[in-house]
């Protein structure tokens, strides 16, 4: 991109806290990391910005020697080091908060910050309890050092990663998407806290997808997108410039033919206010309303974390709503359960395909694990009609693969296009599909891509979640945002613009700002 | 140990022969410890229970509660349901044996042999019932539950056999059954009994059932990822407590060949644990069919060969036991490295495209981070 030069700020001289040079990695055929150049210079937020899938997380294992490059050096303050632990990254003064936190929940504050460094047969609780006072008060962060991890709010054990990142002498902190977790308060607290401590010289590495808290916290901002870094730019970068860095322009060949002259007249599938819970009990979808025609593919955009991985449980039976209503065809399946969703016409794939398919059991038998009766002989089941419906799909599926394999020894292409053959097989009214092509290669992706179109073509209403906009403004015919739990924007595909479309999935702009939204 | 010999631990046959020929150095020192020659007592321990027709009806007879227990452990385990309670299944069987056989003295054999298994199964699967539902309905660790059931077990059969049941001419043991009740000898001269035949057969239904039927594929399926299962539509709830159910009616049965086969009355002292020995059978057996017959069958050789060793080399008759629990601690270390390299090599390999959303996502009592049961999914059975 050679409209963002790498290196904008001119406080470029001081010598960096830790860099990492030239970094690939590559995990099979995806390169996750593709000659990437990054540093943070002591009393700095540099925040790292991407879309899912980008590459932040990679690259920051690696700095913190959970993962070995390929290729890259590393470098702290100034000097070449090799980092193959964490227990390397610690010694090199490098912290890192994870999204899932590392601590021990029976245990107290003290002794989760002494794990790892006590010796000899003898604890010193009192010694414990003092450097935990010493570390709260230095970094002015308050804790209760007697206090049970377990007792602790999410914010407050977030703080607690952090003064044992802090009670390691540690120059550099990496936190790795630390709002996801956060209420908007936290979020707030955390944000002083982060502003205190880089004025006492500290460098922070910031992971975000979320452009408002990315100008809120950084000094510099570097974007990465499918693995290259797009360009470095001050913290203070306008929102449309980020979101344009962040998001991309459209670049595939896949064929979307018009819509039939009918389309979009057969509601296939409505959802109706429907009100969802998270894992974790709270609040995930707070009133989503959405209709899919037969013939079209509606897109369904967003940063992940926004109630989509909600909304496809729900259309897949596997989580039900609180309130609100969902019809298949005019049927009410409100709270119907897997095998409910699946007769009433229902066709579902999951972002996790490995947890969808048994990936002990061969290939033959997961084609078959959604009808397993319709599959039954005189005595038992008919083992060779399993086998020959098994090779029919893999030839018209193209499933590298044979019957009997495992679905564990296969790609993660081949796993997807078993997950598709199941079912597509069975002619569903509506599909519902997430993230089909995270993980996959070139090929694999547009082979996805154009079943799903073609099917939509052929007669099903398809619900495309992604994260990789691309993907929709190629396949979708209509687009809508999610974010927070709500749609908050809805276009179609021919009118999007890049620009509005990460507006809106960064939650700056509002369904009643959108203009066209209908 | 080098790397082909690990190379070879990918399949489950691989695995039992590496942990045999660990066990067999590992008690070959304690047999020259014991003051005998470690080869002679291998051929006492292993071969000399087959040298003769009558030492060879004795292993099938050892086998029996063995091979009953073993169908019971690698049925459940392969549901991914951790039934460790197979013994105290086992001795409710047995009670239910003890009490109905001293009330069907009027009956015939025809009648009073089904009513004795049937009694046995539904008191054994009556004994599992309540821990598979504490499992099932509030996500309860069924390993700590069926466990914690058996001393119960035993302290009701010592209850009885000390109390009510307590025949005036023995001293803790309950009045004979009715002779109507004894499972038939199958051959003259032999304490081999119907027993035997029902642990057969029930291990070829089983085979048949997990490898050839809808529901077998369900079971394997839920065993083997319960998310993939429930969300193909599989009810894994309703799965897991069938199988819990028949795993403790089948160890019931055990405790009814016990005591209608072999005892002919209830006694506090019917199980040197066979309940914990299936578990050491299932899991040599690979939890296979075909394996636990097998494994089943070894065992019940070490239990005779254990006797005959004591005879003929005064080597302590627990050596048998030793072995035994040492053939269970080579398989499970063999496995857990196993399992050590595979996660090895899935740490070696992150995800591709970033952590998934920090949501736990569809989290439920069933679905246990825990170890899959460490089987080959679509061999044999």
């Amino acid at each position: 991109m050679p409209d963002h030069p790498a290196s904008p700020d001119p406080a470029a001289s001081v010598p960096a806290a830790v860099a990492l040079r030239d970094i690939t990695k590559r995990f099979g055929d995806l390169v996750a990391n593709d000659g990437v150049t990054f540093d943070v210079r002591p009393g700095e937020v540099h925040a790292l910005l991407g879309e899912n899938g980008a590459g932040k997380t990679t690259l920051m294992r690696i700095l913190y020697g959970l993962t070995m490059p390929d290729r890259g050096t590393i470098e702290v303050r100034g000097r070449p080091v090799h980092i193959g632990s964490p227990r390397d990254a610690i010694a090199a003064g490098i912290g890192m908060v994870t999204q899932h936190f590392s601590l021990v929940a029976p245990m107290t504050v003290a002794e989760n910050l002494a794990l790892g460094r006590v010796s000899g047969a003898r604890l010193d609780r009192e010694g414990m309890r003092d450097a935990v006072r010493r570390v709260s008060v230095a970094a002015e962060l308050p804790i209760d050092p007697d206090a049970r991890i377990a007792d602790l709010s999410v914010g407050q054990q977030q703080r607690v990663e952090v003064l044992k990142a802090l009670s390691r002498d540690c120059r550099v902190l990496i936190l790795d998407e630390p709002t996801a977790v956060l209420v908007p308060q936290e979020v707030d607290a955390l944000f002083t806290t982060l502003r205190r401590l880089v004025a006492g010289g500290l460098g922070v590495v910031f992971i975000s997808h979320k452009l408002g808290e990315v100008r809120a916290i950084s000094d510099r901002v570097s974007v990465l997108r499918r693995g290259q870094l797009v360009g470095t730019a001050p913290g203070d970068t306008d929102e449309r410039e980020l979101a344009r860095m962040m998001v991309g322009r459209p670049t595939f060949g896949v064929e979307r033919p018009p819509l039939a002259g009918d389309a979009g007249r057969t509601v296939v599938l409505h959802v109706g206010a429907v009100v969802a819970d998270g894992a974790r009990g709270l609040p995930a979808l707070r009133g989503i309303d959405l209709e899919v025609a037969a013939g079209e593919v509606v897109g369904v955009a967003g940063v992940s974390g926004n109630g989509q991985t909600e909304l496809v449980e729900v259309l897949a039976g596997m989580r039900a709503p609180t309130e609100g209503r969902v019809t298949v065809a005019g049927r009410d399946v409100t709270g119907l359960g897997p095998a409910g969703m699946m007769a009433a016409g229902v066709g579902r794939i999951p972002e996790d395909r490995r947890a969808s398919l048994v990936m002990d059991l061969p290939v033959s038998l997961n084609l078959i694990l959604e009808r397993i009766d319709d599959f039954r002989g005189a005595a038992g089941l008919d083992h060779r009609r399993i086998e020959r419906h098994a090779r029919e799909l893999i030839e018209r599926y193209q499933i590298r693969a044979t019957p009997r394999d495992p679905v564990r020894t296969l790609s993660g292409g081949n796993i997807q296009k078993v997950l598709l053959a199941r079912v597509l097989e069975h002619d569903p009214r509506v599909v519902v599909v997430a993230q089909p092509t995270r993980g996959l290669d070139v090929g694999a992706s547009e082979y996805v891509r154009s079943t799903l179109i073609a099917r939509a073509r052929g007669g099903a209403g398809v619900l495309l979640v992604s994260e990789d906009l691309d993907e929709l403004l190629a396949v979708a015919d209509r687009l809508v945002v999610m974010y927070e739990g709500r749609i908050v924007g809805s276009m179609a595909t021919a009118d999007a613009d890049v620009d509005r479309l990460g507006m809106l999935m960064a939650g700056r702009l509002r369904a009643s700002q959108a203009g066209t939204a209908a | 140990m080098n790397r082909q010999a690990l190379a070879g631990l990918q399949s489950p046959v691989g695995v039992a022969v590496v942990a045999l020929i660990t066990v067999l150095g590992v008690t070959g020192a304690a047999i020259v410890v014991a003051g005998a020659d470690p080869l002679a007592a291998w051929y006492q321990f292993l071969v000399a229970p087959l040298t003769s027709q009558f030492r060879l009806l004795e292993v099938l007879v050892a086998s029996t509660p063995l091979l009953l227990c073993g169908l019971s452990v690698a049925i459940a385990f392969r549901a991914g349901y951790w039934n460790i309670g197979a013994e105290g299944q086992l001795l409710l069987g047995a009670i239910a044996a003890g009490g109905l056989g001293q009330v069907l003295t009027d009956v015939p054999p025809i009648l009073a042999v089904p009513v004795m298994i049937g009694g046995g199964a539904l008191a054994g699967a009556a004994w599992a019932f309540v821990p598979a539902l504490l499992r099932v309905r509030l996500g309860i660790d069924e390993v700590v539950t069926t466990l914690l059931l058996n001393p119960v077990a035993l302290l009701f059969v010592k209850a009885l056999v000390q109390g009510p049941w307590r025949d005036p001419m023995g001293i803790t043991e309950s009045p004979p059954i009715a002779a109507s009740a004894h499972f038939p000898r199958l051959l003259e001269g032999s304490r081999l009994h119907l027993g035997f035949v029902l642990g057969i057969v029930g291990i070829v239904i089983a085979w048949y059932v997990l490898t050839r039927t809808a529901t077998g594929l369900r079971v394997r399926a839920v065993g083997l990822a319960p998310g993939a299962a429930r969300f193909a539509g599989i009810p894994v709830e309703r799965t897991l407590l069938r199988v819990a159910l028949v795993s403790g009616a089948i160890a019931g049965i055990a405790g009814v060949s016990e005591v209608a086969g072999l005892q002919y009355r209830l006694t506090a002292g019917l199980s040197p644990g066979y309940g914990y020995s299936g578990i050491v059978v299932a899991m040599l057996g690979g939890l296979t069919m075909p394996g636990v017959l097998l494994a089943g069958l070894l065992l019940g050789d070490l239990t005779i060969g254990s006797s005959i060793a004591e005879r003929t080399l005064s080597v302590p008759s627990q050596m048998g036991e030793v072995i035994q629990g040492m053939l269970l601690l080579a398989m499970v270390a063999v496995l857990a490295t196993r399992a050590w390299r595979s996660r090895r090599a899935a740490i070696d390999e992150p995800p591709p495209a970033g952590p998934s959303p920090a949501d736990g996502s569809r989290a439920s009592p069933t679905d246990r981070p825990g170890e899959p049961p460490p089987i080959a999914a679509e061999g044999v059975g």
